[in-house]
C-alpha cells in the first residue's frame, strides 16, 4: 500500500456494468516526505475519500475486494483515509 | 487505473481462442493535462469504445480478463470506462 493525495476526479457515464455507483478519483502518490512520488493514477474509493485529502491506496485486482461479491475491474483502490502521519 | 486515449485499432485473425469476438485498441496514456505518456499499448475494449475518445484502462491481467467476460483469458490492459470529465484540483 501507498499514501497518496487525492487530486481530482474522473467522471465516466459509459462503462463496465460492475463499476457503476463507484466513485472514480485521481491520486498522486506521496513519498514519506511528502513529495510527489511517480505519477498520478486513477483509483476507486471504498471509504468515502474526497478531493485533498490524503489516503492509502492498495494496487491490483485486491483493489475490487472491498465491492465483494462484486468483481469490478480495478487495479487501485482507496482503503483508508490517514488523519496524520509521521515519519521518525 | 489510467487514462488514455484511443489512438487506433488493430486487426488479428489468428489469436488465442479467449480473444474470439475482443476488439483491441491501441491506447496512448495520458497525463492529467492530456499529454501522451510512454509509448501506446494494446487494451480490450469492455465499454464499446471508439478512436479518439478518452478513456479508463485498467493494467492488470485478473481485471483485465473480469472486464472481458472470460476467466483465465491471456490479457493484462482492457479499457473500462468512456470518460466524459477529467477535474483536478490540484497538483
Amino acid at each position: 500500500m501507498q499514501i497518496a493525495r487525492v487530486i481530482g476526479d474522473v467522471v465516466a457515464t459509459r462503462k463496465d456494468e460492475a463499476l457503476t455507483g463507484i466513485k472514480l478519483l485521481i491520486l498522486q502518490p506521496l513519498t514519506p516526505a511528502r513529495q510527489l512520488a511517480g505519477r498520478p493514477l486513477v483509483a476507486v474509493d471504498a471509504v468515502g475519500a474526497g478531493v485533498g485529502e490524503e489516503v492509502f491506496f492498495v494496487r491490483g485486482k485486491e483493489a475490487s475486494f472491498p465491492f465483494h461479491p462484486a468483481e469490478p475491474p480495478v487495479d487501485a483502490g482507496i482503503v483508508g483515509i490517514v488523519d496524520h502521519w509521521d515519519v521518525a | 487505473m489510467q487514462i488514455a486515449r484511443v489512438v487506433g485499432t488493430v486487426v488479428a485473425t489468428q489469436k488465442h481462442r479467449t480473444f474470439e469476438g475482443a476488439k483491441l485498441l491501441l491506447v496512448q496514456p495520458l497525463n492529467v493535462d492530456d499529454t501522451p505518456r510512454g509509448a501506446p499499448l494494446l487494451a480490450v475494449d469492455g465499454v464499446g469504445a471508439g478512436v479518439d475518445e478518452k478513456v479508463l484502462v485498467v493494467l492488470e491481467g485478473r481485471a483485465a480478463g473480469e472486464a472481458l467476460g472470460r476467466k483465465a483469458a491471456p490479457v493484462d490492459a482492457a479499457i473500462v470506462g468512456i470518460i466524459d470529465a477529467v477535474t483536478v484540483s490540484e497538483s
